[in-house]
């Protein structure tokens, strides 16, 4: 994407960093307990809040979901890595400062392939995945004029997923994040709640005229927390760098903040103000030295992500690259839409899934977690379909009836009568009777006007109302009128 | 009962299990001698309540013939080690109040062991000190004075209330930090066994931290047995300290049998510093003549990076400490004063809370980890660092334990080196480097200055070699026959 602007067109210049929550049942460096949404400082431990002669000890398990990620990206997993001292003072800093990976973080350089709406993909760039703990939360709205400090969250393990200045548009940062977070997801790392704060973005935004080289001055937009606003963001930003170099101004390398409100980003840190982090090696902990032949093994079982998992349904399914990029996008969709697909015409199965079900959830705006039908319960419509008891177009309303009743397929088909007639003496009796009453279209036919059987199948069928097996019928018919 | 605080920690031991004694007894005999001793300023925080009820419950267990290390023994613990339920204050004002909700592994493993605890020692705040005249709570007297000069001196520091206590037979032993010779130096002043052991050897759980890389809890005790007794008890692997090493830890009560014929000791030749006293020099060669009279035999080695050795430390620990005390902020424990803002009650109470010393080795910490500076002074400090660790590699592959003086000189009056902080840390240049390469020291007592003045030598051993260290420091023990007490000691 270009802006087009007085002096010519720009080129925008995007840079992702993410913080990925890491699922894990206990944080980083300490033993507490790391579930959403406890009462404040109740999942403190003395670690977290920094007492006297406290020291940090690593959380196997969080490295393992840090290498994971790391293999998913398509990564190098560095084997030596080394905690370092991220030194500022905040409230809800309790030691003063953040371990985190400075020099040597656990994993280096990877790529991640985002699909554009126009059917092209990308390769992007990710620089590094480091290790590090989150911070406490400060509540300045608890009190006229304290500030409160929960520290649930101090010590939760986060990874900081950083991309290479490779981005050219908000749509393509929306693609980065959306991929990102379907790995995420996929790989079991990070749930990907932008919402709930355990996905956040700081985007890293320059522009440079087009045909250019050399990077801008770029502003650092903190602490996004939707794909949209990150989106609006940059875009927003963009623009105003570009308004502010044509009005003969310069761009100050600064940090700055969203305003979803009122969709404008403003300055929070000018560069004068930056912190000094004065980081060192963490001299409580050790460099983190992990086993060739573990990480081998965790690569070995790592699940399989979305690329792959598009490939396998473009080659083995048949399905079309548009319908896969839709159905490996979220991972439980996927998952649903292999249930329904299992020994059952995946083609059909991805039709249903995408346009029928799709619709119902758009409509009443729930997740796939929360539908109406289970994968299991459509999978019983499809099935129907697929040993002709009921027509395609029966099955329609047959879904229709499964959303208002939370009634299985089979149930109702049975219920209403809806069971398809193949019985071939019955379908015989109501084609005689569309001949009988037709000797005209018959003679017709006889005269060489062979289109005119559909409209003989058509009759059958609504005299059946619907229910004839349409194959039979134009079987029979074909017989009959000797065509 | 006066002579029941001069005994030593295995002569209690062996006189409590065979039920000769009570540590009831013992333990109030020491409790009356603190009452007595109070212008040492050894305590910070006495628990005599505390000690009594500690000594009958291992008093139960002895009846029933428990044999624990150090059942009924009465020590004091530096004030560094946190220890629930007691006031634990670093002999800093910043922790005003503060009552940690957890004991130290290294004193838990002390309790584990039937040790009972008569107070919490003095040292220099944060243990940045080598006189113990930096804590909050006020300097700690040596019991040793000069020949006919009643001034007070320095116990040496910054474990200056553990050895004045271990002195002044107030108690039997007690823990200490050592982070450049803060156990070692103040057991040379004032005439006891210090014990530095291997980094990584006891955990720093719950020791308030100074210098992480640096700091290591040990034993001061009044002879090499009892050192050993209560490093066996102190030492372990700590899974809550990913620098604590899982290594069994030996019985080095038998390191002390048998003999150190064949033993190679290497005498550094960087350590003939400027300056040197005579007697100190003097010392040394004695210390030659008596390893060489138990039949080892003595290397000239070379330590070529000795000299850089001070200055790469007062990068090294105060970029460290810079950060460690960064958690004491007024917002969660401790003392608070109040500000207008954030930044000024972090200004007002860091400022109020951290003593002179504390607060230049924070700004010269905060300093050489600053950007633009890193580079020139804390990553060089990490080469040279590097460095003197191999120098001690190297000298290892002649030698298999290395002796020197542990101090350039003996104990100085107290406020004598007040004015000169560069001349105060020239006080730990022989133990030092011990630190940066994470080796073992001891110091023994080995002699008295002109002054009459205690004077001690210093073996420097292989990581986790704790035991010849022993075995080499009770062969000077035996030869030095060190017997002078304190003049301000009765009996």
């Amino acid at each position: 994407m270009l802006i087009e602007g007085k002096t010519g067109n720009w080129e925008i210049v995007i840079g992702l960093e993410v913080h990925a929550q890491v699922i894990s049942n206990a944080k980083l460096f300490s033993g507490a307990a790391t579930a959403f949404g406890a009462e404040p400082n109740t999942q403190v431990s003395f670690v977290d809040a920094a007492f006297p002669g406290m020291l940090p000890v690593i959380n196997r398990f969080c490295v393992e979901q840090a290498v994971k990620t790391g293999l998913g990206l398509g990564a190098q997993i560095n084997l030596v890595s080394v905690f370092d001292r991220k030194n500022y003072f905040y409230a809800d800093l309790p030691s003063g400062y953040q371990i985190s990976q400075y020099t040597r973080p656990i994993v280096g350089k990877g790529q991640l392939t985002v699909d554009l709406a126009d059917g092209t993909s990308r390769e992007i760039g990710i620089t590094r995945l480091h290790l590090e703990q989150d911070a406490g939360k400060s509540l300045h709205d608890q009190h006229a004029t304290k500030t409160y400090v929960d520290l649930n969250r101090s010590g939760v393990a986060l990874m900081e997923i950083v991309s290479e200045p490779d981005l050219r548009s908000p749509e393509e940062a929306g693609a980065y994040l959306r991929k990102l977070r379907a790995i995420l997801r996929y790989l079991g790392t990070c749930d990907g709640n932008m919402e709930e704060g355990s996905m956040r973005c700081d985007a890293n935004v320059s522009v440079r005229k087009q045909g250019t080289t050399a990077y801008g001055t770029r502003c650092e937009i903190k602490n996004v927390n939707s794909v949209r606003f990150v989106m609006q963001a940059i875009e927003y930003e963009a623009r105003r760098q570009v308004e502010v170099i044509e009005d003969g101004g310069t761009i100050d390398q600064e940090t700055r903040l969203f305003d979803t409100q009122r969709g404008v980003t403003r300055t929070m840190r000018s560069k004068e103000h930056a912190h000094d982090y004065r980081y060192f090696p963490d001299p409580d902990l050790l460099p983190l030295v992990l086993d060739g032949k573990w990480v081998d093994g965790l690569k070995a079982n790592l699940p399989e992500l979305p690329d792959a998992k598009k490939q396998r349904f473009v080659r083995d399914y048949k399905l079309t690259p548009a319908d896969a990029d839709v159905l490996v996008a979220e991972k439980n969709v996927c998952e649903y839409f292999e249930l329904v697909a299992k020994d059952r015409d995946a083609k059909l199965a991805a039709n249903w899934v995408i346009s029928e079900l799709f619709a119902v959830l758009n409509k009443q705006g729930l997740d796939i977690s929360d539908s109406p039908v289970s994968a299991s319960s459509l999978g019983g419509l499809l099935d129907l379909i697929e040993n002709a008891t009921i027509s395609g177009r029966i099955a329609k309303d047959v879904f229709a009836l499964m959303l208002e009743t939370g009634k299985e397929a089979a149930a109702i088909v049975e219920e209403k009568g809806l069971k398809q007639v193949t019985d071939i003496g019955a379908i015989e009796k109501a084609v005689d009777a569309v001949i009988a009453a037709n000797a005209d279209k018959v003679a017709q036919i006889k005269g060489g006007n062979v289109k005119l059987v559909g409209w003989f199948v058509g009759q059958v069928m609504k005299s059946t109302g619907g229910k004839a097996n349409p194959g039979i019928v134009n079987d029979i018919l074909k017989i009959k009128l000797g065509s | 009962m006066a002579t029941l605080i001069d005994l030593t920690i295995a002569e209690a031991r062996d006189a409590l299990r065979q039920r000769k004694l009570s540590s009831r007894e013992l333990t109030q005999a020491h409790v009356d001698a603190m009452g007595k001793a109070k212008t040492l300023n050894a305590y910070i925080t006495e628990t005599p309540d505390k000690a009594l009820a500690m000594a009958e419950a291992s008093d139960g267990r002895l009846k029933s013939g428990g044999t624990a290390a150090l059942e009924g023994i009465p020590l004091a613990i530096k004030d560094l080690f946190c220890t629930q339920g007691t006031l634990t204050t670093a002999a800093s004002h910043i922790l005003d109040g503060f009552t940690p909700p957890y004991e130290s592994t290294v004193t838990a493993n002390l309790w584990k062991a039937g040790a009972v605890m008569l107070g919490k020692a003095n040292l220099d705040e944060f243990a940045m000190g080598s006189s113990n005249t930096t804590s909050y709570y006020g300097p700690v007297h040596n019991p040793w004075r000069r020949h006919g000069d009643n001034k007070p001196l320095v116990p040496g520091g910054s474990s200056g209330g553990s050895a004045a206590a271990v002195a002044a037979r107030i108690a039997m032993g007690a823990t200490a930090t050592d982070t450049g010779g803060s156990i070692r130096q103040p057991a040379s002043f004032c005439g006891l066994v210090g014990l530095k052991p291997t980094y990584g050897r006891c955990s720093r759980w719950g020791i308030v931290a100074f210098a992480s890389s640096l700091d290591q809890a040990g034993p001061i005790t009044r002879t090499v047995r009892d050192a050993a007794i209560m490093l066996g008890a102190m030492a372990g692997h700590d899974e809550k300290d990913s620098t604590s090493v899982p290594r069994p830890v030996p019985d080095y009560e038998n390191a002390l049998i048998g003999n150190i014929k064949g033993l190679k000791f290497g005498i550094p030749k960087e350590y003939r510093v400027d300056g040197m006293p005579a007697e100190i020099e003097k010392l040394w060669q004695q210390g030659i003549a008596w390893l060489k009279d138990a039949g080892a035999e003595p290397v000239d080695i070379s330590l070529p990076h000795t000299k850089y050795a001070l200055p790469c430390y007062y990068i090294i620990a105060p970029a460290e400490a810079s950060s460690n005390l960064a958690r004491y902020d007024g917002v969660r424990f401790g003392l608070r004063v109040h500000g207008e803002s954030l930044d000024a009650m972090y200004e007002n109470t860091r400022g109020e809370g951290f003593g002179e010393e504390v607060r230049r080795r924070v700004l010269i910490g905060t300093y050489v980890l600053s950007a633009g500076y890193y580079d020139a002074y804390y990553l060089k400090a990490q080469r040279v660092r590097a460095l003197i660790a191999r120098d001690f590699t190297d000298a290892y592959k002649k030698c298999d334990v290395i002796l020197t003086p542990t101090t350039p000189s003996a104990a100085f009056a107290i406020g004598e080196k007040a004015d000169d902080p560069i001349a105060m840390y020239l006080n730990d240049v022989f133990t030092v480097p011990v630190n940066l390469a994470g080796l073992p020291g001891i110091s023994v007592p080995a002699g008295l200055s002109a002054e009459g003045l205690p004077l001690g030598l210093h073996l420097i051993g292989r990581a986790f070699d704790e035991e010849t260290l022993f075995r080499v420091a009770g062969v000077i023990e035996n030869a030095a026959k060190f017997t002078a007490k304190p003049p301000t000691v009765g009996g």
